[in-house]
This record gives C-alpha cells, structure tokens and sequence, in this order.
C-alpha cells in the first residue's frame, strides 16, 4: 500500500492505481467491463468468477483480463 | 415439404445426417474461424451462410484503454452457435493450458481446440507439446479436439491420450493450397475411433469437398471463407461443398479404370 493509501496494480500490462479495499469486481466495473464476458487471472491464477465480490485488491497485483475475440 | 440444409440419407426419408463429438450432435460439418474479417458483420453474415453450428475464437487480452470496442459476442451470439476456444499463437503447452483454462473460465466451454505450433513460418503443431498438452487437460477434465500433423501414428497417440477429436492439417494454416497428402487423411479417418477432421489448408470449394470425399467428419477453415473477395458467398460455397462430398462419400464412388468404359451400350449398334 503505498503513502497515498492506493494500491498499485498492472492489468493486461498497464499500471494502474485503485483505492485501497477495491474488490476485483469493483475494479473490472472500474475498468468498464462486463464481468460475466471476461476471465480474469490473478498473480497466474485463475480467480473464478463467482468469488469476484470477494476478492480484495492487493498492492502490487498483476492481473490478465481476457475475452473471446475473432480466431482461427 | 422444406429443404432442410442437412443431407438426407439416400432411401431413408427425415433421417438426417448428424456427427457427435464429446456427446454433442451437430448437423453441420463445416466449422468456421472468425479471424481475419473485415468487420463483426461480414464475419456474422459469412457464418450464417456457412451454416456452421460451431465457430473457433481465440481468448486474448482485454484492450483495457479502450473497453468499450465492439465484441464478437455481440455479433455472434453463443447461445446459439457454439464457440469453440483456441490455442491459435501458443507455442507451448503451458501457454497453450494456461489459455483454455482462462477460456474455460470466461465461458464454461469445455469442449476446446488445443493447438500448439512448433515455428512461426510453416505454423506447423509441435506434436510433442501437442501430445504433452492433451494429456494435462484431459486430466482437468477438458475435451480437446486436436490440431495436429497429417500422421497417423500421432493421431493415435492423440486419440489414446483422450482426444475427442482428431484436425490434421491439409496443408500449412493460411495457405489455400489444398489437402496436399490424400493418403495419409484417409490412413487417419481409417484408424481413429473419434471424429477427424480436416483443419487447416483448405483455400476452395472443391479442397472442402475432398475432404469430406475421404471420409472425414467435418471440416474447420478460416482464411478460406475470410480472404475470399466475397467471403459470405465463398461461406455459402463451403457449405454446399462439405455437404456434396459427404453425401459423394456416403454415396460410395464408383471405381476408377486406367480404360475407358462406354456409357451407352455396344449392342444394337446400327
């Protein structure tokens, strides 16, 4: 946590800062999307979707939030 | 009395004909990517003249800057048609695991096609990941249809590690040039006790039709339909295709000779 009482995090690679105490679902919603079209990994794990809620954003967190797109 | 777009068994009235992977039925054999289209609605459009019940989509990240972009979801509606998750672009199992496990999670699906290429030029699968890959997610409970070499010593390993599917390549991915070894397509649908179907290769019609002409289950393609000047008519083209060389191949073809046999009968002659 750091003076200003943020967390810092990298989402998809980019670093972002988040108030203390963001739930992940607060931080997709953050993010602007829709919870139940994207999978989210956090520091390499899975976190499963219904636990989103619950899920407290830690300082220094690496998230990847993916969805389908067009492939072969 | 309405067409349907499904083959009816020659003699057999109403008895349409269906594949089965993993449990799931499906009338269509053609599986399409969404890859490479100009935008969401040609890519719509050319599925639905595909007739396809089965797309492939790839998972990747999220453009976070910019969240609100147009999603395939909203073009192409997976309650009605089935995604498929890929690996397409890994090049190791871990990654390749790693994805469908984020697929899985994004979307319930656990019925997947494992890809996992061994160099960017030829895009050619590392058998040896490919074999390492199935056997972990089939222990996690997944049902991998396989993207593999056109061998079918692999693809018997593939189907003893639990493959619900065997894809051999007809040619490199993206390359149009055909099914290039018919005999070792045909080697594989002779051995496999799951279904096989051609994936990569295809570039027209008539390679769709060949495939299917060998005794494969289904087809899958991307760029065929995708680079085409007019992919949606070109969807339209591979549909009829895949189900002219099916019903060719349930028809039984007739022998070939090195001679010529008339048509019309020799005696009565005038």
């Amino acid at each position: 946590m750091s003076l200003d009482g943020t967390a810092g995090v990298i989402i998809n690679g980019e670093h972002r800062r988040v108030p203390a105490k963001t739930s992940l679902a607060q931080l997709i919603a953050e993010v602007g999307l829709d919870p139940l079209r994207v999978a989210v990994e956090r520091n390499l794990e899975i976190v499963p979707r219904s636990t989103f809620d619950q899920v407290m954003v830690e300082d220094g967190d690496a998230y990847e939030i993916v969805h389908f797109v067009g492939g072969g | 009395m309405p067409m349907r777009s499904s083959i009816l068994l020659a003699g057999v009235e109403n008895l349409t004909d269906t594949w089965t992977v993993a449990g799931r039925t499906f009338t269509s054999r053609l599986i399409v990517g969404t890859g490479k289209y100009k935008d969401f609605e040609q890519n719509a459009a050319a599925v639905e003249a595909s007739g396809a019940e089965i797309v492939t989509v790839a998972v990747r990240r999220v453009n976070i800057s910019d969240p609100n972009q147009p999603m395939l979801m909203d073009f192409i509606d997976p309650k009605k048609i089935t995604y498929l998750p890929n690996t397409a672009g890994c090049f190791t199992a871990e990654e390749a695991i790693r994805t469908l496990r984020l697929a899985r999670e994004a979307g319930g699906w656990d019925l997947v096609k494992l890809e996992v290429l061994g160099e960017a030029k030829t895009l050619y699968p590392d058998m040896r990941e490919t074999l390492r890959a199935t056997e972990t997610l089939v222990k996690e409970g997944f049902l991998p249809m396989v993207y593999c070499v056109d061998d079918p010593i692999a693809a018997k390993q593939l189907e003893e590690a639990g493959a619900v599917a065997i894809m051999p390549l007809g040619a490199p991915i993206g390359s149009g040039l055909g099914i290039q070894n018919l005999v070792t397509i045909r080697l594989i649908v002779e051995g496999a006790n799951v279904p096989v179907l051609v994936d990569a290769g295809v570039g027209t019609a008539s390679d769709a039709a060949v495939a299917m002409e060998l005794g494969c289950d289904g087809v899958l393609m991307n760029t065929a339909i995708a680079e085409a000047k007019n992919p949606v008519t070109m969807a339209r083209a591979m549909k009829l295709a895949v189900e002219s060389g099916r019903l060719a191949y349930l028809s039984g073809r007739m022998a070939k000779r090195r001679y010529a046999d008339p048509s019309s009968p020799l005696a009565g002659l005038i």
